[in-house]
């Protein structure tokens, strides 16, 4: 069983949702990536999505492009996103780590390279957001056979064929994003998600995170209330780019807050 | 070439042997699929096509001409030098053949808005046209740099009605414009039509916007045939991401004894690495915008700027369909240095009273090259693609004039 499947057990078990945060590695500057990770987890993160910064993200709004040119200025690559990711499991053997990213810098190293080196360094998962399933077959193989989880993502616009092709390659969980448009943006609408999730898990048996546009501890506990996982990321990158002074502690009370209302969520 | 090729290309998923394909985001996949369907429904509708051809005659002034450049061949001193008149096209390029179509598909899903990237600026005048000319909402993405070196045209977009929005992110060129677009459309998906410019993107558009161009070459096969009683030895394009060059070949592969040659932008030079010439350059695959094609990018997988003195060749990518003819080596690439291109630009000025846009200059330097070596019973045939009064204050500025 992967580090992810045990985790979302484990929290099913007890009734609790998965919080996942997202950061930009490398962001605002390499030397403190591995810290802010374990703030995240001090703060109450179930798993972390660990951003690999690329040139063109065109998935993302303006918070998360400036958080992958910030990292890029200090020229962060894919290889030294791994060793990051081995410097956290020195100390944290548990919390499972999610590469997320784009496909090029993964194709660059060969993804039989990426997924060996990945599994050393103690990375659960990717989610390369620009290989949908219908391109994902060579990758998801060779994931697979180094023991790393390839995560999907789900839209709302995204028909029953396609729920169906996600769900065959599938592992760990998949990510609905919750609205249309880029990451950042604002609006979500939780009954909607509802609705559509209970729609999705005729076909999904894996757990089903939501993520776009949760901004606050409100939002997290009512998307808790119909989803299994919580991922959080512009709001946090806000954080970081808000400075350095006092970042990690800022991190983990905001997590702590957004943990406790999830916490709440179902009675 | 002894053996007939039949050619067909995309496959149903719109792969061109290894490249291609669709590398988008989950939020872009239902549009791209409700695209590719209307697409088709389209050029099996007769009345759909019997429009565009209407427009491509009437509103744009096709068929453009091919004239025989004698004085510059004469002057060259080898082998005979034609033109086609992308040039002559409303709106001064052939990127109009490829957003009249796109424009009608967009009314014809209903969609109230367009956006459109831009590099250097002439896909982005000739969206803002055909917005105006259907009455539809218009908004150009065009990065800061080529804001500022193509004043023209950004003051004739506004002219036309449309907001031109500069793009700072990135290296601040076409293809952090095209990013920018991207994240409208999947933001404003319902509403919102997205006229790509180019040959590149996720399928359906290398394929939509090839056949929307193919009209280029289909003109030129019978325009030869009457001019010179046979085609021609070779016919040269320049490519950035290759959208001239593509409606040009692709008539033409299936042609034997037809050189193909793609002229790509050589900037410096491409031993100096400051160029924009991902095919000649021998640059690896990758994955941007939606496609798998060779791509300019450095040992960790992040794209590199790129440099041209033209903003609209410079692209570190190329349409994935001119990655698989490099491959199966039915067309050949070559690179022009910003010199060369200017070269040509200043010769064709002075001996054919043309002046040409600076990317089309770069196939005419390339044709410059090749025709000492050949007889002067040989015919290139040269896409002349844009003109180029929209690159007299680029040019001015290298003389030290201003203007």
């Amino acid at each position: 069983m992967s580090r992810i499947e045990s985790t979302m057990q484990a929290l099913a078990a007890q009734g609790r949702q998965a919080l996942i945060p997202f950061i930009t590695a490398g962001d605002p500057n390499p030397g403190v990536t591995v810290k802010l990770m374990h703030a995240l987890v001090a703060g109450g993160a179930d798993i972390i999505e660990l951003g690999v910064p690329f040139s063109d993200p065109m998935a993302d709004g303006p918070v998360i492009q400036r958080a992958s040119e910030r990292a890029l200025a200090h020229g962060v690559s894919l290889r030294q996103v791994l060793a990051m990711t081995a410097e956290f499991r020195q100390t944290d053997t548990k919390t499972p780590v999610v590469l997320m990213g784009y496909a090029n810098p993964v194709e660059a190293m060969g993804y039989e390279v990426f997924a060996k080196a990945a599994a050393e360094a103690g990375v659960d998962g990717v989610l390369t957001v620009d290989l949908p399933p219908e391109e994902a077959d060579e990758c998801a193989g060779i994931l697979k056979a180094h023991g790393l989880d390839l995560i999907f993502l789900l839209a709302p616009t995204t028909p029953v064929s396609r729920q169906l092709a996600v769900q065959r390659l599938a592992r760990g969980y998949v990510y609905y994003v919750s609205l249309k448009g880029v990451t950042g943006a604002a609006h979500l609408d939780v009954d909607s998600v509802a609705a559509k999730l209970a729609e999705l898990r005729k076909n999904i048996s894996l757990p089903i995170g939501v993520g776009f546009g949760i901004r606050d501890a409100d939002t997290a506990r009512r998307v808790a209330g119909v989803a299994d996982a919580v991922v959080i990321g512009s709001r946090l990158v806000q954080e970081v780019e808000a400075g350095e002074a006092g970042l990690a502690e800022r991190l983990t009370a905001f997590l702590a807050g957004v943990r406790s209302a999830m916490d709440t969520a179902r009675t | 070439m002894n053996e007939p090729l039949h050619y067909h290309q995309p496959d149903e998923r719109g792969h061109f042997g290894q490249h291609g394909g669709i590398y988008v985001a989950e939020t872009l996949m239902s549009a791209l699929d409700e695209l590719r369907i209307e697409y088709e429904k389209a050029i099996n509708d007769s009345e759909f096509m019997a429009e565009y051809r209407y427009e491509l005659k009437h509103y744009v002034g096709r068929p453009s001409p091919v004239y025989h450049a004698k004085r510059w061949s004469e002057q060259l001193g080898g082998a005979q030098i034609f033109l086609k008149r992308e040039d002559l096209n409303h709106t001064g390029a052939h990127k109009v053949n490829n957003t009249i179509g796109q424009a009608l598909l967009a009314r014809r899903m209903g969609k109230k808005r367009v956006i459109a990237e831009t590099g250097a600026g002439q896909h982005g005048v000739a969206s803002a046209t055909v917005a105006a000319r259907y009455g539809l909402e218009c908004v150009v993405y065009m990065g800061a740099e080529d804001v500022a070196r193509q004043s023209p045209n950004v003051f004739r977009m506004k002219l036309l009605g449309a907001t031109v929005v500069p793009v700072s992110s990135g290296s601040k060129t076409l293809k952090d414009a095209m990013n920018e677009a991207m994240r409208d459309w999947v933001t404003n998906v319902d509403s919102t039509y997205y006229i790509i410019g180019t040959c590149a993107g996720p399928h359906p558009y290398p394929m939509l916007v090839r056949d929307f161009q193919c009209v280029i070459g289909d003109e030129a096969k019978v325009q030869m045939q009457d001019m010179i009683g046979r085609q021609p030895d070779a016919v040269i394009a320049c490519v950035g991401g290759g959208s001239n060059a593509i409606g040009i070949f692709h008539p033409y592969i299936e042609v034997p004894g037809v050189r193909l040659i793609g002229v790509e932008a050589g900037g410096d030079g491409v031993e100096t690495g400051r160029h924009a010439a991902p095919l000649t350059a021998n640059a690896k695959t990758g994955v941007l915008h939606g496609n798998r094609t060779y791509l300019m990018q450095d040992e960790n997988g992040q794209i590199v700027e790129t440099h041209s003195i033209s903003a609209g060749l410079d692209y570190p990518g190329v349409g994935p369909e001119h990655s698989y003819l490099k491959d199966i080596g039915r067309a050949e690439y070559v690179a022009v240095t910003d010199d060369e291109a200017l070269k040509a630009f200043h010769d064709l000025c002075r001996y054919e009273g043309i002046i040409p846009a600076l990317e089309s200059s770069h196939a005419l330097a390339y044709a410059s090259k090749l025709a000492p070596t050949l007889s002067k019973d040989q015919v290139l045939l040269v896409n002349l693609s844009g003109r180029g009064d929209k690159d007299i204050p680029t040019i001015a500025k290298l003389d030290g004039i201003q203007l």
